[in-house]
């Protein structure tokens, strides 16, 4: 097997972004390894519109999206493997991995990007009761079937989770003919999308059911309805507001994983609360020269994000390759998430290695309006921001110049927050 | 005609089939599901009791300790997977104790070997993460954990390749003996006629057995709720924890499964429906709160799916072994309740022995006892891969990635005799879809390669037989133009 | 005066915009953060658009199903009449993107194109 610089794991938006930023930022020896037959990951799935406004300034369609990124791939000739799947990555960055023209194979890399984006919570996690029949499906299984491969899988539609797949699912269940019940949503607020709420929900008429959850699902073959009810405070059910919703089908969109399941027995540090790595400025995780970007590091909302952090993963592999890693003078400066902020992408900052701008990403744990993200440099507050809305379902962000932080002389942590005031 | 027909192809039913098929004789296995292993066989606790439960005397203690016994060179023969990881019965109060006492000198004159009282030190020391509250422990080294699955799929294969008929989708409705004695059979599927009939149908034996004897008996099933874990925390215990038996059962255990996974169950609720397999938010938060007080930090958030069995419970809380006095013939295997999963291989040799001596049966030349599983690929070297993967490139195709399981292993599994036709089929030869994203991955991967490998339509792919249909009709064609 | 409140779709801030409106005419248009609030805020109160994505048959491929969106916004209230059109179009591979699908759909004056390369 050809040996390679830098090797990445998975050909979804993440990994491409990373391969097309590390080729133009001079490494010639990439090679992306793909599970799937085609580049693209799930965007080639996702065939509804709204990725790419802050990339490209126009709405595509996921497929399309992909292709500008897997056209650049082509173009670049950038290696690629499809078909292949990654079965082992070592602490010293030997990729092991399988197919079937090559059989199973290793790759000696100098530098790995993770970008082995997510999967879907099924319902065995989400602990409802009942029976087990054909007709449970995640949202994404689902539209896989109905998107690529062209089956139906119900007619008679219960989603529970208001997460976007779950929202985009019902108006394309609703495009092809079935009748979509409900969204029932255990929180009292949606992890959609604002705009699919009102595109996928609202125009077609399908409630959506905050603080509901599913209690009982009936049918011993194929599902044949499901027990909603009102839940509490604490998310348990009220006894009293169970109802019947007579469905073949019930479609989970109740969140996602992180798949770092190769990160882990690499021996990278993950953090409990994104269920992904430790990153850095650079988005290099606890081994050095593994580096992380998308949907594996951290859940995103939007591709654009997703493509613009990968970017930098793969600037920085290939600054990695070339120079091994740049020592940082002073000490690294920890990122900090308080309040409602449940974390931060990345948790340490070195100066060294840092460039003109700090883009901190991070996620709230409840819907703030008319609240502050405010940034504390060593207790300082440094930026004091008004936002309308903060809600969980919405990735945020604040930006902090370099010059910012190497005016804070010995500056040793960065917290984000959320304030009311 | 047939010499003997089995109804019930669970691991009762699978395992006298086995027995029987080393004599020449017509033998037929009718089953209402679809596969092998579609009832009380797939859901329960997956032990090999080692014996000490058990009432002293009973059926359930005797060929408990003989199925242990035999289970070791039955799994070798029949290539899957089994393991004497041992039994604790724990305490976590001391005026237990004696309890504990108790089942040792039960277990003693049940003839179970090598069992040993443990102090507080001791059992820590074996387990150490057990509650800080146990007291101390009765160790049984001889106990086991198995895979249901493969131990009840492995007995119908070996006995089908040795000349059993399975007839599966074939419901057993109503049995009737004529005059010259012959038992006949009416199911969904046309008649079967019988010079015997062994009575393996599990929750329904009492149906058939109440059809043909004026000796009522009377199965309740008793669901079992059942908790399984992330392999991530499989190794938190590696003993199977039972807490102090009661009347209902052996209470809720946690222990490690031979796949490396950890369950915790199950309940013990009788109810009335032979088919209630649902679970409820009840028994589930029971295994929760239950299974907490034998182990420290039950990782209850590691939970990958949940499920319910139906243990065929009779009245008498014993097995019913043999020819029913008022039905010629007509041979129960009824009320196999836990320990049935363990007593299975000696239930087939008493019964084959049985029916060999009733019958006159004679030996087959050519049988053979021993057969191959479905190949795993599961910590094969890189060596050992890529010769398979030449051999057959479908083993470089990773279809379940949760549990590595290659196209290959898909490939056999729904080749091999009596193979698998639904994605359940495959998920229990194969594991795919056991894993921890719980088929969300592979299932679309899965039906495809059933459909090009059984040429069938999607539409007619099951997850389990019957009506389980996965997908109803394609976008675009019949029934998609009513928007 | 009548007040209409609506969530901006134009991107995933998804600013609660309110319109004043008396007799159909809009007075006002409040709580959008940029310009295309405003616009669409307008435009959802008067002539509410969408762009519809879905699949198409495609034969001469492995891939069996295409998939397609209008070329630009189609009046909401075609959706059903488009999609009509769309569940019985077929295509022929190789199709680019862009490929113009169905020209014209349902009288909207707007095509259906190809999102996808199939070879």
């Amino acid at each position: 097997m050809k040996s390679y610089d830098i090797v990445i794991v998975g050909g979804g938006p993440a990994g491409l972004a990373a391969a097309v930023a590390a080729k133009k930022a001079g490494n010639d020896s990439i090679l992306i390894l793909e599970r799937d037959h085609e580049l693209g990951g799930i965007l080639n799935q996702c065939i509804h519109n709204g990725f790419g406004l802050h990339t490209f300034k126009e709405e595509l369609t996921g497929p399309e999206y992909a292709s500008r990124f897997i056209d650049q791939v082509k173009e670049l000739q950038i290696d690629y493997k499809l078909n292949t799947m990654v079965m082992d990555i070592a602490a010293d960055k030997t990729v092991t991995a399988m197919n079937r023209e090559d059989g199973m194979f290793q790759i000696p890399a100098k530098a790995v990007i993770l970008a082995m984006g997510c999967r879907e919570r099924p319902r065995g996690a989400l602990n409802i009761p009942g029976y087990r029949p054909a007709g449970i499906y995640s949202a994404g299984t689902a539209q896989r079937l109905v998107n690529i491969e062209g089956f139906m899988p119900g007619k008679e539609i219960v989603i529970l989770g208001s997460g976007d797949i779950g929202l985009i699912m019902a108006r394309r269940m609703t495009f092809e003919g079935a009748k979509v019940q409900c969204v029932a949503e255990l929180m009292p607020y949606s992890g959609g999308l604002k705009r699919n709420i009102v595109q996928c929900l609202d125009d077609y008429g399908i409630p959506l059911l905050l603080s509901h959850t599913v209690v009982d699902i009936k049918g011993k073959e194929r599902v044949e309805g499901v027990t909603i009810a009102e839940v509490d405070e604490r998310s348990k059910p009220v006894p009293g507001t169970e109802k019947f919703y007579s469905c073949d089908t019930l479609m989970l969109s109740t969140g996602l994983i992180p798949e770092n399941e190769l990160s882990r027995s690499a021996g990278v540090d993950m953090n409990p609360v994104t269920n992904g790595p430790f990153v850095n400025e650079s988005f290099e995780t606890s081994i050095e020269g593994v580096f992380a970007c998308g949907n594996v590091l951290h859940v995103h909302d939007l591709v654009d994000y997703v493509s613009e952090e990968a970017a930098k993963a793969g600037e920085h592999a290939a600054a990695y390759v070339k120079a091994g890693r740049e020592a940082a003078s002073a000490e690294e400066i920890r990122v900090k998430a308080t309040g409602g902020a449940r974390y931060t992408v990345p948790t340490t900052v070195s100066l060294d290695r840092l460039g003109d701008l700090l883009t901190v990403r991070f996620r709230v744990g409840a819907v703030y309006k008319d609240a502050f993200v405010s940034v504390y440099l060593d207790g300082e507050r440094v930026t004091h921001q008004k936002k309308r809305i903060i809600a969980p379902g919405e990735m945020e962000q604040v930006i902090l110049k370099k010059e910012q932080l190497t005016a804070h002389t010995g500056l040793k942590e960065i917290t984000v927050t959320v304030e009311t005031e | 005609m047939y010499d003997i027909i089995i109804i019930g192809a669970g691991v009762t039913g699978a395992a006298v089939a086995r027995e029987l098929s080393r004599y020449d004789a017509r033998i037929c296995v009718l089953e209402r599901e679809e596969d092998v292993c579609c009832g009380t066989s797939k859901a329960n606790s997956a032990i090999v009791h080692a014996g000490f439960d058990a009432a002293e005397g009973s059926l359930m203690a005797r060929f408990n300790v003989r199925g242990n016994e035999l289970m070791e060179d039955l799994a070798k023969d029949l290539d899957i997977p089994f393991r004497r990881n041992g039994s604790l019965v724990v305490c976590i109060h001391k005026e237990e104790l004696d309890g504990l006492q108790e089942l040792y000198d039960r277990g003693v004159k049940n003839g179970v070997p090598d069992l040993r009282i443990l102090s507080k030190e001791e059992l820590l020391e074996m387990e150490p993460n057990l509650s800080d509250n146990a007291e101390g422990a009765l160790y049984a080294p001889t106990g086991g954990i198995i895979c249901p699955f493969k131990l009840n799929i492995a007995l119908a294969e070996n006995a089908f390749v040795n000349g059993v008929e399975f007839r599966f989708n074939t419901r057993a409705e109503h049995l009737s003996r004529d005059e010259e004695g012959l038992w006949h059979i009416r199911t969904n599927n046309g008649e079967y006629v019988t010079r015997y009939v062994v009575n393996a149908a599990g929750l329904y034996a009492d149906f058939f057995h109440n059809m043909v004897s004026e000796k009522k008996i009377h199965i309740t099933p008793r669901r079992g709720d059942y908790c399984i874990l992330d392999k991530e925390t499989g190794d938190l215990v590696d003993k199977t924890i039972f807490p102090q038996p009661s009347k209902m059962g052996k209470g809720i255990l946690v222990a490690p499964t031979i796949h490396g996974n950890l369950f915790v169950g199950p309940t013990a609720i009788d109810i009335d429906d032979k088919e209630g397999t649902a679970t409820t938010a009840e028994g589930i938060a029971q295994l929760i709160e239950k299974g907490g007080m034998y182990v420290k930090d039950l990782p209850i958030r590691k939970v990958i799916t949940s499920f319910a069995g139906l243990r065929a419970h009779e009245d008498g809380h014993e097995f019913i072994l043999g020819e029913v006095e008022d039905a010629p013939h007509f041979i129960d295997c009824a009320g196999i309740e836990s320990p049935g999963l363990t007593s299975c291989p000696a239930i087939g040799e008493y019964i084959g022995g049985m029916l060999r001596d009733k019958m006159n049966l004679t030996e087959k030349k050519d049988w053979k006892g021993t057969r191959k599983d479905v190949i795993s690929t599961e910590g094969l070297s890189l060596e050992e891969r890529n010769k398979l993967i030449r051999e057959n490139p479908a083993f470089g195709t990773i279809i379940c990635r949760c549990e590595s399981v290659t196209e290959g292993e898909i490939l056999d599994a729904i080749h091999r005799p009596l193979g698998a036709r639904s994605l359940d089929g495959v998920k229990r030869r194969t594991r795919a879809g056991m894993g921890r994203c719980q088929a969300g991955f592979c299932s679309p991967r899965v039906m495809e390669i059933l459909q090009r490998e059984l040429n069938l339509p999607m539409e007619e792919i099951t997850k389990t037989g019957g009506k389980s249909n996965m997908v109803f009709y394609r976008t675009k064609e019949e029934g998609g133009h009513t928007a | 005066m009548e007040k209409r409140e609506l969530t901006c779709i134009g991107c995933p801030m998804g600013c609660l915009v309110t319109v004043e409106m008396e007799n159909g005419e809009i007075l006002n248009v409040t709580g959008n953060t940029c310009k295309i609030g405003d616009t669409y805020a307008r435009k959802e109160v008067t002539n509410p658009t969408r762009i519809v994505t879905s699949t198409v048959m495609i034969e001469g491929s492995d891939f069996t199903r295409l998939p397609v969106k209008t070329a630009s916004d189609i009046p909401k209230s075609s959706i059903f009449a488009v999609m009509e059109v769309i569940n019985h179009a077929h295509a022929k591979a190789p199709v680019k993107i862009g490929d113009v699908v169905i020209k014209d759909v349902a009288g909207t004056g707007v095509d259906v194109v190809a999102t996808r390369n199939i070879a």
